[in-house]
């Protein structure tokens, strides 16, 4: 028997992986070294393991490669499909907080796809700069910046009448664990420009006298809206604040979204403040953002729902949905409505309407996609319907005496 | 080979319709006293043999062969098309109501013109639709013509046919004739700006002067058992159409009053709207006498059964059959059992060869109702013989190479056999056929989750393909085996279930030892052929154990490790090897040393199992095998073993029951007191919660989790591994833990949409209870168990509770399939092109590589494209 050669040092078991370089991606180089070399100094290794590790190592990679003309599209979609047949379609669920409601599940992977201008349920997480994240009430003093507080929050009522005006008791209280002074109450309703405002402090009322023209029993009601809804502090849209503890560090939860505006308030650390609304972080983050918001609000849908789904296949979807550069719509109004084919068009939704747009404006179809050529009848160009060069097997060859 | 490169759509114009029309159709008449249809009638002979043995008077052809003809109807007052009605609008608005040019001053078109020309070339599809929409507004916003100073007016369209124009005397109706006029006036250029094609679609043909008449095979008559002739609804329409017309015509000839004209006019209109779409808004449908709402040329079109989603994506195919399903593991994972009936009916044309003419011959001679044989013989001329009615010994006699034997489906022919719905691409596969007796296609229960099958009744499809291009790509693309891994996450779908689980477990453990008559028995299930292992234990007795009888099948140098199933309960949880409850699997060179099998080593839907790694490393048929063979020794062991379950493994013993009793009794004590407090006043809410939502949530939270999880360990400590209904659970092969507390001690708290039964009477759930009792029990709380029996009140809750889950279940499939429908759609035209990059068909790049890496989900090793940590375990695993 051959003598078997024990690898002697980590320096010759490295020189043996780097063979692999650029072979296979850098990543799975790493991640072998580290095995082998843990390996290595528990049980040792010899020349010819190594060799038949680095051997399947390489197969195993270069058969993992993708094949031309597979059908990615229509086995991310499946893929996607499939497992969502087993969804819950309970539409509320508690997501670690109890307060708030989140759409999961199908409505919400339905809501993704269908690129809803906004989300039923938006949430934003908010993590905190290192001065701020360790310290409660700094936290607690970041979240009140952010919660926006309306009269209306800290109004014990608000009473209008043409001629009374409007009368607005203050709930001391409120006042107090919103961190609001009658000040503050009185700046933002002397912005709204209704009338000469009164303040009682010592009663905690306030009152606005109403100017003629808007005496009139008609407007009312959308007088005391406005001054209910009169925000005093906080950013426009973010309902709620909550603070979590995660790890070692505090992080708020937001009920309602506002990017921008929640990026610019001091003690956020605006590099992982997160939403889930995605059309918004298309907007303020531009259309990468949006991929990337795509991609991981439906992992963790898939991911809550115990569904195995690849993410390959998701960040196809992603990116079929971004890029035109803006987020569109699977369905007839996005990605299905502007394919160019007129068959497929008129295949999927709204048969007639499309057939006849496409005879007014005289569109030619070039027949180039799937749907289009099924329908005529002729081999669809994917897989092995991809190949377009044929070989014509010579005619059997003249046997000797005859022509 | 021929292809169609592509299609232009486009509007007929008069002229064509007349060029491409055999005759112009007068009359309304379409019979005539003999039955035979009148010339110059819808039901022209011209427009094509439709009746069996006519020859065409056009084409000469008989009614296969005759395409059909186009007639023509030549309508004396233009009217509408409806369905452009749209389009005609924006002309109309954009133009001017004189000169028919474009409201745009002239170098502004020329302008836009020149850009519109550039956008073309640069084939820039999306930005030239954005400019003709910008065009079209600014064209519609211009008060006066830029070109001849008209004052313009305010047009309005009335649906689904009628223009108005608001003058300053008020609303003033365009007749279809006026609004063709001025459709005529729009220069060329303009429809091009307007986003038209003046060749293929003037705007003025969309107002009709001249009506196609469809060919008779378009819509034939039917003849009712009565012998009465029932025309389609087309027909009728069409017929509708003429005799308006015809009056219309008369009335203008006669110089009939104005009023009566327009009456006239405006009834051809309707019927014209009405033949094209009968479910246009705004109008009244057109009906049968029967009331029933005839079919428009749009109704044939849309929709799920319309012409496109119904015929034309979507085709009924011939050498198919569908029928029963039942299981039957002595199959191959890849096989299917077909019924002889069936075998019969389907056929496989085979070209005679000279090597295969006598078998052929045989078949032949068989005929069509003696399996194996053949149904019809295809001559070298295109003759197609049915063997059913000849003397098939000179058929068969006369067989030569060039013929081709259309023969009965034998054993070892590849067909492809699905289940609906087919959501994913392994809901079709293709088989090997086994022909077998009785009636139902059979198959290895092994393939069931791929198909999401069960034998409940369910139904299957087979198809058999007819090419030699599509029997290689079935066998070469489709089969079982090569779709034991999914592309959804790279991992086994198919792998052991049910009883494969418990047979492999009972099989495995430690405590089973075999007689050398019970492995032969075994073995021979498998067809395994060779020596026995060594025995395991020679003295008093020599016995086998499980494991080594599993490690005959597995290559000499498999390495594999490990935690079973089992492992994730706490209680049997391995540290180490050196373990009692077994619960690592090790595999060193081909024997399984330790371990129990179970769901995590060898059941389905579960990655780095031992079939995945099988499969990866030794090939798909290797992994069959494996399949075929041991899955069979686990289903026969579990029949040795006699593995059942029956009511009393799930009796707890009295004193247990009074405990769980106790349980139960704090717990509602516990509820009463929050009822109390909250009657008094004194529950505090929880933030964003009002107070009863408080309650509903405290109670919630008391009766169902936290109850059933004590209930939950005070009955565990009676139930081991011994008992099968803990076997099953354990090791993944049916139900869980909670079933087993449901089973056993108690159902607990019943919720719809996750809030405790309220409904029903006025504020009580039943009249058994008081109204506006808050108690567990009037609220939909079970506090027994399916062993003791549920009382009456307690089985109308729960029925009320599993409701939920039936209803859900309903709404789930319909919106996840059309959310489904619709990714497909976004989806289906990606692929990976020659160059490794993502494409759509039209060549657009989504991905320069695909996910980022390359890596295709089903060749990864459950998403990674190496598992290093499996390699080093398979090469060096034996000694670790």
């Amino acid at each position: 028997m051959e003598a078997v050669k024990q690898i002697t040092s980590i320096e010759e078991l490295k020189n043996y992986i780097e063979k692999l370089r650029g072979r296979v991606s850098d990543n799975i180089i790493e991640e072998l070294e580290k095995k082998l070399v843990e390996v290595y100094e528990k049980s040792g290794l010899y020349v010819e393991e190594v060799e038949a590790i680095i051997g399947e190592v390489l197969r195993r990679y270069e058969s993992s490669l993708v094949e031309p003309g597979e059908p990615v599209g229509t086995v991310a979609a499946q893929s996607l499909g499939e497992p969502s047949t087993q969804m819950t379609l309970r539409v509320f669920h508690y997501a670690g907080v109890r307060e708030f409601n989140v759409t999961l599940g199908l409505p919400r992977l339905i809501e993704i796809v269908d690129a809803r201008k906004r989300p039923e349920t938006p949430i934003m997480e908010i993590y905190l700069e290192d001065d701020y994240k360790h310290d409660e009430e700094k936290a607690k003093e970041v979240a009140r910046r952010i919660e926006s507080t309306l009269v209306e929050n800290v109004a014990e009522s608000i009473s209008i009448s043409p001629f009374e005006g409007v009368v607005i008791r203050l709930d001391p209280s409120m006042l107090e664990d919103k961190g609001v002074g009658i000040k503050d109450v009185v700046d933002v309703l002397e912005e709204l420009k209704l009338g000469d405002i009164e303040v009682d402090e010592e009663n905690y009322t306030i009152r606005i006298r109403l100017p003629e023209e808007l005496m009139d029993y008609s407007k009312m009601e959308k007088i005391r809206q406005k001054v209910a809804s009169a925000r005093i502090k906080g950013v426009k849209g973010i309902k709620k604040v909550i603070i979590q503890k995660r790890g070692d560090e505090y992080v708020l939860i937001a009920e309602g979204s506002n990017l921008s505006e929640v990026m610019r308030v001091k003690g956020v650390d605006w590099r992982r403040v997160y939403t889930n609304d995605i059309m918004e972080v298309e907007r303020t983050l531009g259309i990468e953002a949006a991929r990337a918001a795509i991609i991981k609000e439906i992992k963790s849908i898939l991911d809550d729902q115990g569904l195995d789904v690849d993410i390959r296949h998701i960040m196809l979807l992603a990116d079929v949905m971004t890029w035109t550069g803006r987020v569109r719509q699977v369905g007839r109004m996005g990605v299905a409505g502007e394919k160019p084919s007129v068959l497929a068009r008129a295949a999927f939704e709204m048969t007639v309407q499309r057939l006849i747009e496409a005879a007014a404006s005289g569109e030619v179809d070039e027949l180039s996609g799937i749907p289009e050529n099924i329908i005529i009848g002729q081999i669809i160009p994917i897989g092995t319907g991809m190949v377009e060069l044929y070989a014509t097997p010579s005619t059997a060859r003249p046997k000797g005496g005859e022509g | 080979m021929y292809r169609i490169k592509s299609i232009k759509f486009g509007i007929l114009s008069p002229d064509e319709i007349r060029k491409m029309s055999v005759t112009n159709i007068i009359t309304s008449d379409v019979y005539d006293n003999d039955g035979a249809p009148v010339d110059g009638g819808v039901m022209d002979k011209r427009l094509g043999a439709i009746e069996p043995r006519e020859v065409c008077p056009i084409c000469g052809n008989t009614r296969d062969e005759c395409p059909g003809h186009f007639g023509h109807i030549e309508l004396a007052k233009p009217v509408i098309h409806a369905g452009f009605s749209k389009h005609i609008l924006v002309y109309l608005k954009s133009t001017c109501r004189v000169c028919g040019r474009i409201k745009l001053p002239e170098n502004e078109r020329q302008q836009y013109l020149k850009l519109l020309k550039d956008l073309e070339d640069l084939n820039l599809k999306y930005l030239v639709k954005r400019l003709h929409e910008f065009i079209r507004k600014k064209a519609s916003a211009q008060q006066t013509c830029p070109h001849c100073g008209a004052p313009q007016y305010k047009i309005k369209l009335d649906k689904p046919h009628t223009f108005y124009e608001e003058r300053e005397e008020g609303l003033v109706k365009l007749t279809p004739a006026e609004v063709r006029s001025r459709l005529e006036k729009i220069p060329d250029d303009d429809v091009r700006l307007l986003g038209g094609d003046p060749k293929e679609a003037r705007p003025e043909w969309m107002v009709l002067t001249v009506l196609p008449v469809p060919p008779r095979a378009v819509r034939p008559s039917i003849l009712l058992e009565t012998g009465i002739r029932s025309e389609d609804d087309l027909t009728h329409k069409l017929v509708d159409i003429i005799r308006v017309n015809n009056r219309l015509r008369e009335h203008v000839e006669t110089g009939a009053p104005n009023a009566l004209i327009e009456d006239e006019w405006e009834l051809l209109q309707y019927h014209v709207t009405t033949y094209f779409d009968n479910e246009a808004p705004g109008i009244p449908q057109a009906k049968h006498r029967t009331g029933k709402t005839l079919k428009g040329i749009a109704q044939r079109l849309k929709g799920k059964e319309g012409r496109f989603r119904g015929n034309l994506r979507g085709k009924r195919v011939d050498f198919s059959a569908r029928t029963v399903i039942s299981p039957d593991p002595n199959l191959s994972i890849n096989e299917v059992g077909v019924p002889e009936a069936v075998a019969k009916i389907l056929t496989v044309p085979e070209k005679v060869t000279p090597w295969n003419v006598e078998e052929l011959r045989k078949l032949v001679l068989n005929g069509p109702d003696k399996w194996p044989g053949a149904n019809y013989v295809i001559r070298p001329d295109g003759r197609k013989i049915s063997l059913k009615f000849v003397d098939r010994k000179a058929v068969a006699e006369s067989l030569a190479p060039g013929f081709i034997v259309e023969r009965h489906l034998l054993d070892g022919d590849i067909v492809l056999f699905n289940r609906q719905p087919s959501l994913h691409r392994i809901s079709v596969m293709a088989h090997v056929v086994r022909v077998l007796p009785y009636k139902t296609f059979r198959l290895n229960l092994l393939v069931c989750p791929p198909y999401n099958a069960d034998f409940d009744g369910d139904e299957m499809n087979l198809h058999v393909p007819q090419s030699e291009e599509a029997r290689a790509e079935a066998r070469i693309l489709m089969l079982v085996e090569k779709h034991i891994l999914t592309p959804r996450y790279g991992g086994p779908i198919i792998g052991g279930l049910q009883d494969y689980i418990s047979g492999a477990f009972l099989l495995t453990n430690k405590s089973t030892l075999l007689t050398k008559g019970e492995v032969i028995d075994l073995l021979s299930v498998a067809g395994y052929r060779g020596p026995l292992p060594e025995p395991a234990i020679l003295k008093p007795a020599q016995y086998w154990t499980g494991k080594q009888v599993v490690s005959l099948f597995l290559p000499r140098d498999f390495n594999y490790k490990r935690n079973a199933k089992i492992a994730s309960a706490s209680a049997l949880r391995c540290i180490d090897e050196d373990c009692p409850h077994d619960s690592i699997v090790i595999i060193k060179k081909g024997l399984l040393l330790e371990g129990v099998l179970d769901k995590a080593t060898i059941g389905r839907e579960e990655p780095e199992n031992i079939i995945h790694w099988l499969i990866k490393e030794y090939g798909e048929d290797v992994a069959r095998k494996f399949m075929d063979d041991v899955y069979k020794i686990f289903i026969r062991f579990s029949e040795m073993y006699g593995f059942t379950m029956s009511y009393y493994h799930l009796m707890i013993p009295p004193e247990a029951r009074e405990r769980i009793r106790n349980i139960i009794e704090e717990k509602k004590r516990e509820v009463d007191r929050l009822i109390e407090e909250f009657k008094a006043g004194r529950l505090i809410p929880k933030p964003g919660k009002t107070v009863e939502e408080t309650l509903e949530d405290e109670i919630i939270d008391l009766l169902s989790k936290r109850l059933l999880d004590e209930v939950a360990d005070v009955i565990t400590p009676y139930f081991t591994l011994a008992n099968p209904v803990i076997v099953m659970a354990r090791t993944g092969s049916r139900g869980n833990p909670i079933n087993l507390t449901q089973m056993a001690a108690i159902l607990g708290q019943q919720t719809v949409r996750g809030k405790r039964l309220t409904r029903g009477y006025l504020n009580r759930s039943l009249p058994h209870f008081k109204p506006g009792d808050l108690g567990p029990e009037a609220r939909g709380f079970v506090a027994r168990g399916f062993v003791n029996g549920l009382s009456p009140v307690e089985m109308f809750f729960h029925a009320a509770g599993g409701r939920e889950g039936l209803i859900d279940t309903a709404v789930r499939t319909s919106q996840s399939g059309y959310m489904q429908r619709r990714l497909i759609n976004a989806l289906q035209d990606v692929r990976v092109d020659v160059d490794g990059t993502v494409k759509t068909t039209t060549g657009e790049i989504i991905q320069f590589k695909y996910g980022e890496d390359g890596v295709d989900p089903m060749k990864s090793d459950h998403g990674k494209a190496v598992n290093v940590d499996r390699v080093v375990q398979k090469v060096v695993g034996w000694r670790l």
